[in-house]
């Protein structure tokens, strides 16, 4: 299956809150960011977590957010960035009502 | 030395008794530890002495292996490609073992400055670092590294300047990262193995900066 994203491509992260062991923190909940980078495929730890084999293979995305989108009242300045590692399961398309 | 240090219980043992590990009862998670690692060997599937060794080998790794591999690059831009590129394979070339699980370098340069975390657990790149330390662990560091940066490098004594750009990692899920901080100005000079020794712990998770006149 081909990757569902591509580099330099604007996501956001789900705002979902399933119960259970997840890797996507809750801060990016909602968030957009843009692909960064692909890390590679690779079981899903979500799954692997409850002794499944977590396959199929997950693309893993390196997604860069800008801290304002995160905190609002960010004090920093405005280039500052945080680059977090994210399954595409847990990302859609930006621009999705 | 003939100094004589009393340790019989008649009195005048001067100092607090030091707690054996075992004053504690054990806790769920070491019960089950050594339950896995029992049954490991007893069904033959590692021996006690290959069990034994895996943990000998996970302490004996120490920052100074993170060092050679960032002289290396400072010193090589061939290699400095190479490791951004893969790092494990960069680190196998110098004949450290960085394990199975890909690391990522990630360089800093004048206008980026990277600072690694793991708000969900302590990720951390182990085989390169070592153990990591239990600052890095605490829920302070996690919490506040991704909301207020600069606040925390700065209480490291890490002052990045407005016009550099800090961009937070944060190690969730299969990767683990290490920062190649930039090669400090002056020190043109140095021996890889004197470039080495700039490079501490801190400098590789980003809470610091390689300093030539450390103090």
């Amino acid at each position: 299956m081909p990757d569902a994203f591509s580099i330099g491509q604007p996501v956001r992260v789900r705002a979902i809150y399933p119960p259970g062991h997840v890797r996507t923190p809750h801060y990016l909940r909602g968030r957009s960011g843009v692909v960064e980078s692909i890390a590679g495929h690779f079981a899903n730890p979500e799954e692997l977590a409850y002794g499944r084999d977590g396959l199929p293979r997950r693309a893993l995305y390196r997604v860069r957010f800008r801290q304002g989108e995160l905190w609002p009242d960010y004090a920093g300045p405005a280039a500052d960035t945080a680059v977090v590692d994210l399954y595409e399961h847990w990302l859609e398309p930006e621009g999705l009502p | 030395m003939t100094a004589h240090h009393d340790h019989g219980h008649a009195g005048g043992h001067g100092h607090p008794h030091q707690p054996d590990i075992e004053d504690r009862p054990f806790e769920y998670y070491q019960v089950m530890a050594e339950a896995v690692g029992e049954l490991l060997i007893q069904k033959g599937v590692l021996s006690a002495d290959e069990l034994r060794r895996a943990i000998e080998d996970l302490d004996a790794r120490s920052p100074a292996l993170g060092a050679r591999v960032v002289a290396r690059a400072w010193v090589d831009p061939g290699f400095k490609a190479r490791l951004l590129e893969d790092a494990n394979a960069a680190a196998a070339e110098l004949g450290i073992d960085a394990g199975a699980i890909p690391i990522r370098a990630v360089e800093s340069t004048a206008k980026l400055h990277h600072v690694i975390c793991c708000t969900l657990c302590s990720c951390y790149p182990r085989l390169l670092l070592g153990m990591p330390p239990d600052w890095y662990k605490s829920r302070a560091y996690r919490s506040r590294v991704v909301r207020e940066p600069r606040a925390v490098l700065a209480e490291f004594g890490t002052v990045i300047p407005d016009d550099v750009e800090v961009r937070v990692h944060d190690s969730t899920a299969d990767l683990r990262y290490l920062v190649l901080p930039a090669r400090p100005a002056g020190s043109e000079a140095l021996r890889e193995e004197q470039l080495a020794a700039l490079v501490t712990r801190d400098c590789m998770i980003g809470t610091a900066v390689p300093n030539l006149h450390p103090g």
